[in-house]
């Protein structure tokens, strides 16, 4: 019972830093063509990420190997559920991942067309289906003894797309801050823009989710059992004013501490009202996929948590480190001089 | 065709693709760590032209063998849904823990090391690819630890309709899998040293950066050598455990029918399966087969009759994979030696056919390995866990053949093109050679010298 909580709880953290950190790459991966209008603007995009990218990937991975080892019911029945999407996903992140490497081996316009288009579909395509896919799961899947009823199609209902835009938006504001402190001159400028005029869209958006949540799913019933809860949507809120705060202020380090702030919040805001469900049942709640019906054993869980409670902590640690030998801003002279550049 | 032979397919071939990569990522990241470290002890700029030439070709390669693994992770839940729920309590284990322990730090390194160079100080440059190199062969650990549970289950109780871990101390000492791992890593530096090896021969012969590439020549045939050793010395004590854990594979690889004592070894053999014989038996060593498989020439080796034909493998593959490896084994010890003492001695440019010839040997490694492949995969049906689960009950329910022949056609096309474009990539890049400017790392390094 203990064990199966925790792994819930960590699922719910890789899951939020993993949106929180490839959030701002895929972001920047989908502004890269439309915030950087030269050449050299777009690698300045690219290189902003290029040192962090991978790593952050790696929160993925991490996650689908941490639900497969700790959940692998879960784990089986939804990637198998939801073929078509991740096959989507995945395609995806590959073309993405090679994208950064392959582009700029070449002088060639047109093969830098090509791999930046492959960036930009690379970027959106994973950042729309993982919010359809939530979207879902918040909603439940239609799944009962004989297994499922849904397809490619069914998951694009309203609440599904809904949620997919609001991951858009989210990302796209978080890559927009990204950007502005990241890089300087008219990239910075055009993002720091982009960044105040996207917030109001997402706030729109993301009160849209919040009602439309009430109606289309059940996530509100943990919170009105438990009232102390509605801190954490609360947190979500008050990080998504913060954001709109800071950027008026022009102070775009801290905008994007918010950014941060708000996609955690969310993220934790969509865990625990799913608790303690992993993918619920929309046909019968009998069905439900549970922390309690789908975990690993005791003694596996156990072994899982002693490894995780040892390496996550080091994983932040070096990671952190990373981020701060690179927190420099990427200027145009960093790419055309010292060709250790993507 | 069904979803179990689609899913089986596709699962080849996207693990097949993965493999091209990987055995470079794995010995190529340590040969240029110690490239690096060569320059950071001397301070000669050769080592650090050295290091950026193989360093950007590792790099092209190694961003195939990132996205090319995920493919892997998701597979088993798309694909093999029964399969990983029925052992996911032991399977999935070993892979959290290998991207919470090593691909963490392989990804967050390497992001670092190509984007340190001015930012770090040499020592701390030198160390991160140290890391990325490390961290990558302890991913191949766990995930080879993962297969050898799939080969040899070790550690577990059948309960609660599933396989449940019960000593993971059995698990990471698998004795299967640490051989299996090793047989891996060393074929994998066979792998990265032909490369190395081709690669340096072919700018020789154009007499380019000679002193780089000789120097380049002469590292990579002495790992390559000693790798090449090595990796007949672990095979060998790797086909003694299959012969005990996995007799039916181990009579397939050696295509023996009739269960037998003190069996002789064939050097030319061909089975007909049809008959259950060999059609083919010729120059015969006594005893040797035995031998091979248990350390003694008077012990008894199963044949595959023991074996109802729904327990044994498909045997003409992996009976030819096995024997076309073993013969490319040879043939690899016998060229990085020859390599090793042209360039001992010095007197590579005076062999012009032999470094023609190793340009040519590039792909025979990587095909060794694909080779060995087979023989772990094909050999191990009709199971997927060797003697718990069957292949055929692995497959996913909710997942029908015309979907799976989709993704099938959609991984052709998109790996398709990604090896066209890396190909493209990396021969350009070899070619090339190394003509890049150093001079702003040259001094900004120089400037924060620790």
């Amino acid at each position: 019972m203990l064990f199966q909580v925790i792994w819930f709880i960590l699922w719910g953290v890789l899951w939020a830093v993993y949106f929180m950190l490839d959030g701002f790459d895929l972001g920047a991966g989908i502004l890269q063509r439309f915030l950087g209008k030269t050449d050299t603007e777009r690698r300045l995009v690219i290189n902003t990420i290029g040192p962090v990218w991978d790593g952050n990937e790696v929160w993925l991975l991490t996650a689908g190997g941490a639900t497969f080892a700790a959940f692998p019911t879960t784990y089986a029945l939804m990637f198998s559920y939801l073929y078509t999407p991740l096959l989507i996903i995945l395609f995806a992140l590959i073309l993405r991942g090679v994208s950064f490497e392959f582009r700029g081996k070449f002088e060639s316009r047109t093969w830098r067309n090509l791999w930046d288009l492959a960036i930009f579909v690379g970027s959106f395509v994973p950042t729309l289906l993982f919010g359809v896919a939530f979207g879902n799961i918040f909603q439940g899947l239609p799944m009962d003894a004989a297994g499922y009823h849904g397809n490619l199609f069914y998951l694009l209902n309203p609440y599904g797309l809904l949620t997919g835009l609001f991951f858009v938006l989210l990302f796209v504001e978080h890559g927009a801050l990204w950007l502005t402190i990241k890089t300087d001159g008219p990239v910075s400028e055009r993002a720091a823009r982009l960044a105040k005029g996207a917030w109001g869209f997402l706030l729109v958006v993301a009160v849209a989710f919040l009602a439309y949540s009430y109606f289309a799913t059940n996530l509100y019933a943990n919170y009105l059992q438990h009232v102390f809860l509605f801190i954490i949507p609360l947190l979500a809120v008050a990080a998504l004013l913060g954001i709109i705060f800071f950027i008026r202020k022009e102070r775009h380090l801290a905008a994007f501490w918010s950014s941060c702030v708000t996609i955690l919040a969310v993220t934790f805001t969509g865990v625990t009202g799913l608790y303690p469900n992993l993918i619920p049942s929309s046909l019968d709640p009998a069905y439900s996929l549970t922390i309690f019906n789908s975990s690993s054993s005791a003694y596996t869980l156990k072994i899982m948590t002693v490894v995780a409670l040892i390496f996550v902590p080091v994983v932040i640690g070096y990671q952190i480190w990373t981020y701060s030998t690179f927190r420099h801003k990427i200027r145009e002279s960093d790419i055309t001089e010292s060709g250790e550049s993507y | 065709m069904d979803a179990v032979i689609l899913s089986r397919l596709q699962f080849a071939i996207t693990t097949m693709f993965h493999f091209i990569f990987v055995p470079i990522t794995l010995g190529l990241s340590l040969l240029v760590a110690y490239m690096e470290t060569r320059y950071v002890r001397t301070g000669d700029e050769m080592y650090l032209r050295m290091t950026k030439f193989w360093g950007k070709l590792f790099l092209i390669n190694f961003a195939l063998g990132i996205v090319t693994g995920i493919t892997l992770e998701f597979q088993f839940g798309m694909n093999w849904a029964r399969y990983s729920k029925y052992v996911g309590d032991i399977f999935g284990a070993p892979l959290a823990i290998e991207a919470t322990v090593a691909f963490f730090l392989e990804s967050t390194f390497l992001g670092f090391w190509i984007f340190g160079w001015n930012k770090v100080s040499k020592r701390v440059h030198a160390l991160s690819i140290w890391l990325v190199a490390i961290a990558s062969n302890l991913s191949a650990l766990w995930i080879l630890l993962a297969n050898g549970w799939m080969q040899h289950p070790v550690g577990y109780v059948l309960r609660n309709n599933r396989a449940e871990m019960v000593d993971f101390t059995a698990v990471v000492t698998n004795p299967y899998g640490l051989l299996k791992f090793f047989h891996t890593i060393f074929a994998a530096y066979v792998v990265a040293s032909f490369f190395v090896i081709g690669v340096s021969a072919y700018h020789i012969l154009k007499k380019r950066h000679l002193a780089l590439f000789k120097s380049s020549f002469r590292m990579a045939a002495t790992f390559g050598l000693i790798s090449s050793i090595l990796v007949f010395a672990v095979g060998d004590f790797h086909a003694k455990e299959v012969a005990k854990t996995q007799p039916a594979k181990f009579a397939a690889m050696e295509s023996l029918w009739e269960t037998t004592s003190a069996a002789p070894y064939y050097l030319i053999e061909f089975p007909d399966t049809k008959n259950e014989r060999n059609a083919v038996e010729a120059i015969r060593i006594p005893e040797m087969l035995s031998y091979l498989a248990f350390g003694s020439g008077e012990a008894r080796v199963t044949g595959l009759k023991a074996f109802a034909p729904a327990d044994r493998p498909p045997v003409l593959p992996v009976f030819l994979s096995f024997r076309a490896m073993l013969a490319l084994g040879l043939l690899f010890v016998l060229l990085t030696l020859i390599s090793f003492i042209i360039s001992v001695r010095d007197r590579t440019e005076d062999n012009p056919f032999f470094l023609r010839l190793m340009i040519y040997a590039i792909p025979l490694p990587f095909l060794a390995a694909q080779l060995g492949w087979i023989v772990a995969e094909v050999g191990r049906q009709p199971w997927i866990v060797y003697g718990v689960l069957r292949t055929s009950d692995a497959v996913s329910k909710a997942v029908t053949a015309p979907q799976v022949l989709g993704s099938l056609v959609g991984f052709i096309l998109l790996y398709g093109m990604l090896a066209v474009a890396d190909i493209y990539l990396l021969a350009h890049y070899s070619r090339k050679g190394p003509e890049e400017d150093l001079s702003a790392i040259l001094k900004s390094s120089a400037g924060r010298e620790v």
